[in-house]
């Protein structure tokens, strides 16, 4: 990165308010310089008029400054990390900034979405701009108050001095500022100088969470509101035919019951009464399309597997022609199960549709999308939305999909009313979007010792691998190189999951790589440090990864973990990924305790640029692994007849405390921009685990979770 | 519909529900004290924990009509600044991330070291295992239940 530069501003995303020049600004002037001349008060910083500035700060006659997060918080500190970064170049100290959750702004924010690890990624160089504009115009409004050139003067920690040693806080100068000329280019800092970008900043919702005041979806309300409690088709591919409603209106709370599409909507003046009133519906269902169950799954996608029909993503060179002139092919099927999401918040939402505007607050990943839905939905103008976004109780994908709010949206539409739906965990596990059920097969040639063809299918429910996936590792790196996908159109609701497709691809590819470099006869470690130097003197490797960085994530992990060098009773498991634009290595220390795996340790170094905030990286790490962890080893989810047969955490395992281990991270530092963290730790570590067990015990494990294998048949690990 | 007389951090409140109410929704939908987060509904997961008479419960499987003359704490009640030694454990470690789960994780860490104020590792572990974090920020929240610990101890 070049340590600063003029970058052009758009003028549209920087658009002014006027100056609010209100009693109430001049008031809390006055208080607050006439009560306490000398000493610094103690103040709510959220509590102070604030100067509109633009649609990402406001600053205050104190000099104190909101920044508005635009993008929505499922956990992965957005709502910390963003504003850091306009506050590291506005240069305000980070004590004297109050971050507020901006509401969805199409005009004034871009991209207002929680997914792909992108927000960092692509809020980098925005969010610093505005940051910098800002500061551009407080120095040039308090050059004009001192009538000397903005040239003269410079800006820190919210102060400005010029060259004179004359001072101006930036609360000083924030009302002719904000009615300045907006500057076309501004000047960034140079990295070396963050004095916010790099140092660990605490969640800025942590008091708030820590005493339990409102902050999430499912706090939310209004006066008025009622709670909906809906019931949906108790199997997949099935519509509603009748259905009585005699037992629910007796319950006591209960005021309403809304037929609506394939749904009944129970309306309460508390949840409980309107999941009461639910239960005690009685509802005749018809099967209109095919009741689907894990065998019929398993069967379909491994026919996909073992047929022709697909479609060539990506083809180097000649499979083929590799494989028959080989010394040897080997050829693996890996297996993945449905996933739910199980955000600790189950969905939920509020609407209040009126005849004036569509009032809807709750948690939700893509409010942009989802606002123009209801809009569609209810035939009106997408401006009559007003979404408002909470803190949300984890995404992990689900919460992309807005079909909680279009539910709100339509019951108090019909209802008149402003309502809250809320899921129960029953409703959450059983009317997912779901990670679909996925079976990779993966064959390699050897000839001489060398790796000479990958191939690479992928059948999978309702649809396939996006499209930059075929070049992540090891395209590139082998001279003959196929991916093949083709799916299965089921009627079982899928969706994106926490590092969609790799969550999986990474430890069916990492498993293969173990075996092959054992078939091959060479170092795991250092077959993939052979590959990666094809890929660099590859003249055209059409890879997404860099090399180099995959290079310095596997031998800093190598030395970070001790690998090889562990005591008696641990083994070790090795895993190297990248996707989400950032590249991580990952090694498992594992122990054996009555045939049963334990992971002990994780060492995981990540090369993801620049780290924003350390101390909210380190938790997206920790969090990805043992996460990965939990769904690799215990994570089952089957359907029969089109019901998924987990409904709650009593049939359906997460993964808890006295299963996690210690994980020792490392971050590879760095000056290039920042890459995404919330994904990409995760799918390396199945096969890390994988190939510690397999050390462990001499059993390649191939079908996830892995438990099952225990479950089913101690001797296997035995 | 019966009433009942609850006695919540040092408040006492009167309510109206049905017996069979889950002490959860009358303190979530009635008392206005939003802390105490839904999670299952099945005692599995521990986002709903309160104390009782000192003791961590599920308030999704106690009864309003078992609570009633009970001694409860909830999250807003375990300190009145926010500065009970789990909290600012949780703080000074820097625990959530989605920070759903986390008042359950700090009424049940604060029950558990009231009991044994110096634990061993396994006997944190063995404590918290009860509880759910779904962003597993279970090395995090290890840690902060030590430090707490230490504070108390």
């Amino acid at each position: 990165m070049t340590p600063s530069k003029q970058t052009a501003f758009s003028r549209r995303s920087f658009l002014k308010t006027s100056v609010l020049a209100s009693g109430g600004m001049l008031i809390s002037f006055n208080l607050f310089g006439a009560c306490q001349p000398n000493v610094a008060p103690p103040i709510d910083i959220s509590a102070l008029n604030y100067n509109d500035f633009n649609a990402f700060i406001k600053i205050s006659d104190e000099g104190k400054v909101t920044i508005f997060s635009p993008n929505p918080e499922i956990g992965q500190g957005v709502k910390t990390s963003m504003p850091m970064i306009i506050a590291e170049e506005l240069d305000v100290p980070w004590e004297d900034v109050n971050v507020v959750q901006g509401k969805l702004d199409t005009k004034n924010y871009t991209r207002q979405v929680a997914g792909g690890s992108q927000s960092i990624r692509q809020g980098w160089e925005p969010l610093r701009q505005t940051g910098a504009t800002a500061k551009q115009m407080l120095v040039n409004a308090a050059a004009a108050k001192w009538g000397i050139s903005a040239s003269d003067c410079t800006a820190k920690l919210g102060v400005i001095t010029n060259n004179k040693g004359e001072t101006l806080g930036y609360g000083d100068v924030v009302k002719d500022a904000a009615n300045m000329e907006v500057p076309e280019n501004v000047t960034l800092k140079d990295p070396k100088n963050f004095t916010i970008i790099g140092q660990g900043k605490s969640n800025v919702d942590i008091d708030k969470i820590i005493t339990g005041k409102p902050l999430y979806g499912l706090d939310y309300k209004e006066e008025g509101m009622l709670y909906v409690s809906v019931l949906r088709p108790p199997a997949f591919g099935q519509t509603l035919e009748s259905f009585d409603d005699s037992a629910t209106k007796s319950v006591s709370g209960v005021s309403q019951v809304i037929k609506f599409g394939d749904k009944i909507a129970v309306l309460a003046n508390n949840t409980f009464a309107a999941m009461k009133g639910k239960k005690a519906l009685k509802a005749n269902w018809k099967q209109n399309s095919q009741a689907e169950s894990t065998e019929f799954h398993d069967k379909k996608l491994l026919s996909i597997l073992n047929g022709t029909e697909f479609d060539t993503r990506r083809k180097d060179g000649d499979v083929d022609k590799a494989f028959a002139k080989s010394d040897k092919v080997i050829e693996r099927i890996y297996e993945s199960p449905f996933l739910p999401h199980n955000c600790m918040e189950p969905m939920n939402f509020f609407a209040n549709v009126t005849d004036e505007k569509i009032h809807l607050v709750g948690p939700i990943q893509t409010p942009q999308g989802t606002a123009r839905r209801v809009a569609r939905m209810l035939s009106r103008k997408e401006d009559e939305v007003l979404l408002e976004m909470t803190r949300m109780g984890g995404g992990f994908g689900r919460r992309l999909y807005g079909d909680f709010v279009l539910e709100a949206a339509e019951v108090s539409s019909l209802a008149k009313k402003p309502v809250k739906v809320v899921f129960s965990r029953e409703d959450d596990m059983t009317s997912g979007t779901y990670r679909p059920a996925i079976k990779y097969k993966i064959a390699a040639s050897i000839k001489k010792g060398k790796l000479t063809g990958y191939h690479l299918k992928e059948a999978a429910i309702n649809s396939n691998m996006y499209g930059l996936i075929p070049n992540f590792f090891p395209a590139g790196a082998v001279e003959n190189y196929q991916v093949d996908t083709q799916n299965y159109s089921s009627n079982i609701s899928t969706g994106a999951w926490r590092a969609p497709y790799t969550n999986f691809l990474a430890s069916a590819e990492q498993s293969f790589f173990d075996e092959l470099a054992e078939e091959m006869g060479v170092d795991r470690i250092q077959l993939h440090l052979d590959l990666l130097e094809n890929v660099k003197n590859n003249p055209k490797p059409r890879v997404q990864y860099s090399p180099d960085r995959l290079q310095n994530v596997i031998k800093v992990a190598v030395e970070k973990s001790n690998w090889g060098k562990t005591s008696e009773g641990t083994y070790q498991g090795f895993s190297v990924y990248y996707c989400h634009n950032t590249h991580v290595a990952e090694i498992a220390d594992i122990t054996m305790e009555n045939g049963v795996p334990n992971v002990k340790k994780v060492t995981c170094v990540v090369d993801c640029g620049i780290v924003v905030n350390p101390l909210g990286a380190m938790n997206q790490v920790k969090g990805g692994v043992i996460d990965g962890i939990g769904h690799t080893m215990y994570s089952d989810f089957a359907f029969k007849d089109g019901i998924p047969q987990s409904k709650n955490f009593n049939t359906y395992q997460l993964i808890r405390m006295g299963q996690t281990p210690k994980v020792d991270v490392h971050f590879i530092e760095s000056d290039v921009a920042p890459t995404g963290l919330g994904e990409p730790t995760l799918p390396p570590i199945g096969a890390a685990v994988a190939n510690a067990i397999y050390k462990a015990t001499g059993k390649r494990l191939t079908k996830q979770p892995y438990m099952s294998y225990i479950n089913t048949d101690k001797k296997i690990l035995g | 519909m019966p009433t009942y007389t609850l006695k919540i951090n040092n408040k006492t409140h009167t309510v109206e529900a049905d017996m069979d109410t889950p002490l959860l929704w009358v303190l979530r939908d009635q008392i206005n004290l939003v802390g105490t987060k839904f999670g299952c509904g099945i005692g599995q997961c521990g986002a709903c924990t309160i104390h009782v008479n000192g003791n961590a419960m599920r308030s999704c499987l106690l009864q309003v009509s078992q609570a009633a003359g009970m001694e409860i704490t909830t999250i807003e009640g375990l300190s009145e600044h926010g500065d009970h030694p789990v909290q600012l454990a949780w703080k000074e470690v820097d625990v959530p991330q989605c920070g759903y789960c986390q008042a359950g994780q700090i009424m049940t860490a604060s029950a558990f070291l009231k009991h044994n104020p110096s634990p061993k590792d396994l006997d944190i572990r063995n404590a918290m295992h009860g509880n759910i974090c779904r962003c597993a920020a279970y090395n995090s929240i290890e840690e902060a239940v030590k430090v707490a610990s230490k504070k108390i101890g």
